[in-house]
């Protein structure tokens, strides 16, 4: 099957619920409601031949409404075909299903955005913390958790302190310059 | 007729006695033979395994026993990046450790956490364990993690290693002494 079939086959069955497609370089994403999501991954994996999980991402969009995305990058081996779908969630609602039964290495990639982000997947089998410990209180890759991180503690287990970031962060700007010029250096905040 | 006493040079023994101070003594044994305990955690354990291999050799020191007990080390070599996770961890198998112990903070990460600047990692494991060397470098050279080990061994031949160990008794003498 070429890419263009197996999107005419998965647009026929869910011509209502892909709600926009995307075309990038070839690759296809597609943005759809977080309810639909186990209906359309059963279907890709069985009909579409989607068997690999490439990974599942999350983007914090602080100050927009739905706050967070979640991104499910699919690969298909048969066909080499890569597929993206795209979660919109704001941040009352904070639940994705589960697509661990469906892709089993789903498990660990949804453990860790839970752990980053703090979105939690309904029917998950055991949805821990998998970088931090139990028992960490924030979620340290969303946007408004400051850079130096927050100081934390749990006896006996493990604690955070608050990083001295002695005039940084020191960042590096993009461009052509020499790598004199490109090197990190400790840079205001309005920058 | 006196009775006489044999003051002579006895030479079954004479040529192998040495004299010296106990504290000289006792430091030359341990700091000719410190037992690593690799507290490989990052990049930096891959030069503590190049300096323990043949090119570097750190047997010529004396140090190439690297135990994975910490009950038989006496020296830990903290090489890598120590998050807050490991952090316990790492203080509790220092705690393990029988005395007297020491620490080598290898590498720009263990020494002060380096490039990460982050809510993850410890900013220098000597928040947590008295360090003894600080190695630069990131990572350090096998030649690096040599020249801080020769600085332990120096540190150690200055330590006052009986009375470290037997205050009570060191005191008893030196009222016996005075």
């Amino acid at each position: 099957m070429t890419r263009d079939e197996l999107l005419d086959s998965l647009g026929k069955s869910f011509a209502d619920k892909l709600q926009h497609r995307a075309e990038f370089r070839g690759e296809t994403s597609f943005t759809i409601a977080t309810g639909d999501l186990r209906d359309i991954a059963k279907f890709c994996r069985d009909e579409l031949s989607f068997d690999y999980l490439l990974d599942i991402t999350s983007i914090d969009n602080f100050g927009d409404e739905p706050r967070f995305q979640v991104v499910y990058h699919l690969y298909s081996m048969p066909h080499g075909i890569h597929l993206r779908f795209n979660l919109r969630l704001s941040e009352e609602f904070g639940a994705v299903d589960t697509v661990s039964d469906i892709w089993p290495t789903a498990n660990w990639h949804e453990r860790e955005i839970y752990d980053m982000m703090g979105i939690k997947f309904n029917g998950h089998p055991d949805l821990r913390r998998i970088l931090m410990w139990d028992g960490y209180p924030f979620f340290p890759l969303r946007k408004d958790f400051p850079l130096a991180g927050l100081a934390s503690e749990m006896p006996d287990v493990a604690f955070t302190k608050v990083t001295p970031l002695e005039g940084g962060p020191f960042v590096t700007i993009p461009s052509t310059a020499g790598s004199k010029d490109r090197e990190p250096r400790a840079r205001p905040r309005e920058l | 007729m006196a009775e006489t006493r044999a003051t002579a040079y006895d030479s079954k023994i004479e040529g192998n006695v040495i004299f010296t101070r106990f504290d000289a003594a006792l430091n030359w044994v341990r700091k000719n033979s410190l037992w690593p305990m690799p507290m490989g955690l990052a990049c930096c354990a891959i030069e503590l395994m190049a300096t323990a291999a043949s090119r570097f050799d750190i047997s010529r020191f004396g140090a190439e026993v690297m135990r994975f007990s910490p009950r038989q080390c006496d020296v830990m070599i903290v090489a890598g990046t120590v998050t807050y996770k490991m952090a316990l961890a790492v203080k509790r198998i220092y705690e393990q450790m029988p005395e007297p112990k020491w620490v080598i903070a290898m590498g720009a990460c263990a020494s002060t956490g380096g490039m990460y600047r982050s809510y993850a990692v410890l900013q220098g494991i000597d928040q947590l364990l008295p360090v003894d060397v600080y190695i630069s470098g990131c990572p350090p050279r096998p030649e690096a993690l040599l020249a801080g080990l020769m600085k332990l061994q120096d540190k150690i031949s200055r330590d006052r290693a009986f009375r470290n160990q037997k205050p009570e008794l060191a005191e008893k003498l030196e009222e016996a002494l005075t």
